[in-house]
């Protein structure tokens, strides 16, 4: 059996590292070095890393991101979370079976105090916001202590393979999310007042205005004169039967597994949600060679832009509107998913049940700001700002923007003499986090004659590098210039540049130059694993993915400048040329649904609400039937929110269940949330790394 | 206005059990609290020990009764309530505590506790890892043992309502006003109600209710934090309490920790702070995890490894003895203390909610009236509990 990893990608560099060998109960397997285990044991096939201590279920990644614990697993002797721990040569890794076995000490834990450090400025998160934030401080001379979970700084960013929205001028647009985090992070990592403390996490903001923060594997206590919160925001996840098989998790962790560590999670992906999240899941995963089946979202519209869900419906993907997840069928991993399609209330329709073939299913139903450090300083007492997504969900071109922005006011906090921050900032900042607007038809144009660029841009969205790139000044934004839709009018050079900047990939050229009946037509095509070269035959498909007809390939050129986006050249008849788009890249029998019925005992009658506890809905459902709305004493009796999470994730779904029994929200006492925000165990408390 | 026997001001540690004792007596009996649910006070705080291994009669009397409540509560009716007979020990590395534990001990024996001294290499067996450097033994109380006070609470609270018992969350009391020997009014910001007889089971707030027909009960709460651990599988026995007190320069001082492995196989600890912290502040600080961690991972090293879950900041309602404050009041013989139960009320109240029950029905016993003695409001309170 060959490994899951992804060997070669169309825009990643897929970096190469020094195989070493590690063991699963224990039997030999490889890994790359320095990998987290959760990583090694996917790309070895293995899923499920242990079963739950209460009910025996299935574990495995879920958060991917040290949240939660589901992936616990034994590494030498030591329970740890297994996307968090490195792999070393020689591990001995098993499986989490029931309750972990404390292991013995062999030296005496080392005791020692613990350092108290002193900021000007603690920042919470190096991801779009945070670092536009420092860098502003930087500027200013504050010195300024930047915190970040991961090994390196960006953020989501860095996960990002996909050309970027809004402007150019404010938030590097046109360029691709990862190479944007990289830019940012340099800068910071190259500046003179900001300590930036990597693989670090803020454990709480204590009551005595000190924050608790382990900085890579040490516990430091910090106090700021005032703290920024740029951490972001948390996955939704959502109720449905089957709702913890092994398979089924966060868009988050799939990119993290995709895009950084490069391997390949599944075979056969499903996505839930049809925002940016989910849409643009969907698109990196058919970079990473992955079949999506579908994509279902509950509204009659997906959320997301337009352009980026044509981009995925060109490719072959169906994109399920006005459906919703009904479940997710398997014994302990996900085997298939069912989908139905709902009426305006949201009700199931009967006899609309549609079963899809699938390992994976990603839950991309929305986020929530990352809000508990903003609470905790306000109540301990600090100044607190916040920014990015922590602040209100956006795209990352308005956390960078916003960032820039509570980054001038951190300034004129502490000088404010400083100067003022202008009106239009603010004016920009609603722009780029303001939400799609309605779909308008394209105009259609009239021109058969040169060569011209055809925007296939029908909605509203805070996005304008083809205007910025035109050397001929040819595209303009019609009304706002960041948020208008891009009108051509004028002369064109040919030089393919609106083309290639597109986020969308909703610019074609059309050249009549050479044959005005059949012109040449010039798509950009992003997905190069899957080869297109010269006389293949491809299924050419409209702005909405509908077919055009079966026509052959001139020629295949990616120019440095394109930034690894293929432009494709077909000879099509004219009718057609200013319709095309794009070429369906994923056969049609990936996406039917399965005819057979599915075995009863791959069907979970009850959805769990607290993965980390195994508490469903109906034992909930119960306590809130007999008059219980005190989220605090539902979680004294089922033990909901006092796992490893720390209910990260039942928090929103208890909500749904409240509402669903019709429980008025000045009746509903929210649970009290108290420290730490991931476990930490006792001994880093104990030694503070200066014995 | 609803009239009731007796109404009871809190829905704690001691008003539930004592409302379910009440009801089950058939006494028409009402609970008010501010918070939104029962054990929001300092129960859910509680880490769940339950002994009965004390130094005087009324608190060893109740704390027996206590026992017998929560560990055959799931036998009785079906809850679990997480009770284990884990024991109780108290190690001794000084010759100090070793002279300290063994009188005390002598005392306790007098009251018929099945307390026992063990040796180093004993006591090893059952905490197997404790630091053995000058360990000279420990006293070890295997019929004590802990219980969920969130899953316990939450039992009584619902077996109450079935007996009858009546609750009103989310209501502020306002004014008591004794209007005679057998009517006394209640007022809360959402009502009037009118018993014959009112139990202040407050807690924190005893001293503000007292104030409010003119008493001064000598509770002052202060501050302890807490934390549990992630499960694991069960690695040692008893409750562990370490009386030494710690000088530790880089933190602040504290007195003695405590800690066992529940139920759930999750290690719960506290710490008690040699400066008291005063007041009813519920927001963890910084301080904390550090002083307690060196001091856990020095006496038992193998906690380094355990991951610590959450952790929280609770009071005792101390009284200046530490002793706590029941019976009625020779002021209002229908107005009755259940307070100051000085970090204890958990433990204590199921045995203290019949005894409260027997006050009500007038119905106390000769071991009542003496367990009361210890626990009367009219005391000079100059003497020192042994340990807290």
């Amino acid at each position: 059996m060959t490994d899951n990893r992804i060997k070669t990608h169309p825009v990643l560099d897929v970096p190469e590292k020094e195989i070493i060998s590690f063991f699963w109960n224990k039997t030999k397997l490889e890994a790359k070095k320095d990998e987290m285990i959760s990583s090694a044991l996917f790309a070895n096939h293995i899923k499920i890393f242990g079963h739950h201590h209460k009910d025996g279920s299935a574990q495995g990644i879920f958060c991917a991101n040290g949240q939660c614990a589901k992936c616990a697993v034994i590494a030498d002797g030591v329970p740890v979370k297994a996307c968090m721990t490195a792999v070393r040569e020689g591990l001995k890794v098993e499986s989490g079976e029931g309750l972990p076995k404390l292991p013995d000490v062999v030296e005496p834990p080392k005791i020692s105090n613990v350092e108290q450090v002193h900021t000007d400025v603690l920042i919470i998160g190096g991801g779009p916001a945070g670092l536009s934030a420092a860098l502003q401080l930087e500027e200013n001379r504050i010195h300024v202590i930047l915190v970040d979970d991961k090994e390196e700084l960006g953020g989501k960013l860095v996960l990002q393979t996909h050309k970027f929205f809004g402007s150019v001028e404010d938030s590097h647009a046109g360029m691709r999310g990862m190479d944007i985090g990289r830019l940012l992070a340099q800068k910071v990592e190259t500046s003179t007042y900001i300590d930036v403390w990597k693989k670090s996490t803020v454990l709480y903001v204590f009551d005595d205005k000190k924050v608790g923060v382990l900085k890579d594997g040490v516990y430091k206590i910090v106090t700021p004169r005032l703290i920024l919160n740029a951490a972001g925001a948390r996955e939704k996840f959502l109720r449905f039967k089957g709702n913890s098989l092994s398979g089924v998790y966060g868009a988050g962790a799939f990119q993290t597994l995709v895009n950084r560590d490069f391997i390949k999670p599944t075979e056969k992906l499903f996505i839930v949600g049809g925002g940016n999240v989910g849409i643009i899941a969907g698109y990196h995963a058919l970079q990473a060679g992955i079949k999506v089946v579908g994509l279902c979202e509950a509204m009659p519209q997906c959320g997301g832009y337009k352009v980026h869900e044509d981009k995925l419906r060109r490719l072959g993907v169906p994109i399920y509107t006005s459906h919703s997840i009904v479940s997710a069928n398997g014994k302990e991993s996900v085997s298939s998913v069912t989908i139905a399609e709902i009426d305006k209330n949201f009700e199931v329709i009967d006899g609309t049940h549609k079963t899809f073939e699938c390992d994976t299913i990603l839950i991309a139903v929305g986020l929530e700001s990352v809000s508990e450090f903003t609470e905790e300083a306000g109540s301990a007492g600090i100044p607190i700002f916040s920014a990015g997504d922590a602040a209100e969900i956006a795209e990352a071109s308005s956390a960078m923007f916003n960032g820039k922005i509570a980054g001038l006011k951190i300034v004129r906090y502490f000088n404010p003499d400083a100067k003022e921050i202008p009106a239009s900032w603010y004016e920009k900042a609603d722009i780029l986090k303001s939400h799609p607007g309605p779909v308008q038809e394209l105009i259609a144009m009239a021109d058969e004659d040169g060569i011209f660029p055809v925007i296939h841009c029908k909605q509203e969205i805070p996005c304008n590098p083809c205007s910025t790139v035109c050397p001929e000044g040819s595209i303009k934004m019609q009304g706002d210039p960041v948020k208008g839709r891009p009108l051509f009018d004028g002369q064109c050079q040919g030089c393919m540049k609106c083309l290639s900047i597109c986020p969308g990939l909703a610019i074609t050229l059309v050249d009549y130059r050479k044959d005005k009946n059949n012109p040449v037509v010039f798509l950009p095509y992003e997905i190069s694993t899957i080869e297109v070269k010269k006389d293949d035959r491809i299924n050419l498909v409209d702005v909405d993915g509908n077919p055009l007809g079966i026509y052959p390939v001139l020629g295949v050129k990616a120019t440095k400048e394109s930034n690894r986006t293929q432009v494709v050249r077909v000879r099509m008849p004219k009718d057609i040329a200013k319709k095309a788009v794009a070429f369906t890249v994923q056969d049609r029998e990936v996406t039917e649904p399965l005819t057979h019925e599915i075995p009863a005992d791959h069907i979970r009658d009850d959805e769990v609400v607290c993965l980390c506890e195994r508490v469903t809905a109906g034992e909930i459902r119960a306590l809130v039937k007999k008059g219980v709305t005190d989220v605090n004493q539902i979680k004294a009796v089922t033990r909901m929110g006092m796992g490893p999470c720390g209910s990260k994730t039942c928090a929103n779904l208890m909500a749904q269940i409240f509402r669903a029994e019709k429980i008025q929200q000045e009746d509903i006492v929210q649970n009290v949330r108290r420290p730490l925000y991931i476990e930490v165990p006792l001994g880093k408390f104990a030694d503070g790394g200066q014995s | 206005m609803k009239s009731y026997d007796v109404i009871i001001v809190g829905a704690g540690s001691v008003g539930v059990p004592t409302a379910l004792s009440l009801a089950r007596n058939k006494v028409k009996v009402l609970v008010i609290d501010a918070f939104a649910s029962p054990g929001q006070g300092q129960n859910k705080k509680a880490i769940g020990g339950i002994r009965a291994t004390h130094s005087d009669k009324g608190k060893i009397n109740t704390c027996k009764r206590s026992i017998e409540i929560f560990s055959t509560w799931k036998e009785l009716h079906g809850d679990d309530i997480g009770w284990i007979q884990n024991g109780y020990s108290f190690p001794a590395y000084t010759d100090r505590d070793e002279k300290k534990l063994k009188d005390l001990m002598k005392i306790q024996k007098s009251f018929d506790l099945n307390i026992n001294w063990l040796s180093p290499r004993e006591y090893e067996a059952l905490v197997p890892g404790i630091n053995m450097e000058n360990l000279r033994g420990a006293t070890y109380s295997p019929e004590d043992g802990s219980a969920s006070p969130l899953l316990a609470i939450n039992a009584f609270y619902f077996k109450s309502l079935e007996y009858g018992a009546e609750y009103k969350f989310r209501e502020h009391v306002q004014a008591i006003t004794i209007s005679s020997e057998t009517e006394i009014n209640v007022k809360t910001d959402k009502g009037d109600y009118t018993a014959a007889k009112v139990i202040t089971a407050a807690g924190n707030f005893a001293r503000d209710i007292g104030r409010m027909i003119g008493l001064d009960i000598p509770v002052v709460p202060d501050s302890h934090e807490g934390a549990i651990t992630e499960p694991v599988e069960r690695f040692f026995g008893p409750m562990i309490v370490d009386l030494r007190p710690s000088e530790d320069p880089a933190t602040e001082d504290s007195a003695n920790f405590y800690f066992y492995q529940n139920n759930e196989g999750q290690v719960i600890f506290c710490l008690t702070p040699s400066h008291l912290i005063k007041g009813t502040a519920s927001e963890a600080t910084s301080v904390f995890l550090p002083q307690v961690a060196k001091r856990m991972v020095a006496l038992f090293p193998k906690l380094a490894n355990l991951k610590v879950r959450r952790t929280w900041r609770g009071q005792y309602p101390m009284t200046p003895d530490g002793f706590p404050i029941v019976g009625a009041t020779r002021e209002y013989p229908n107005f009755i203390n259940a307070v100051g139960m000085c970090g204890q009320g958990y433990m204590l109240g199921p045995g203290l909610g019949e005894v409260l029950t027997r006050i009500v029905t007038c119905g106390l016993t000769k071991d009542d009236i003496e367990v009361l003695s210890h626990f009367d409001l009219y005391r000079d309170f100059t003497g020192a509990e042994q340990f807290k």
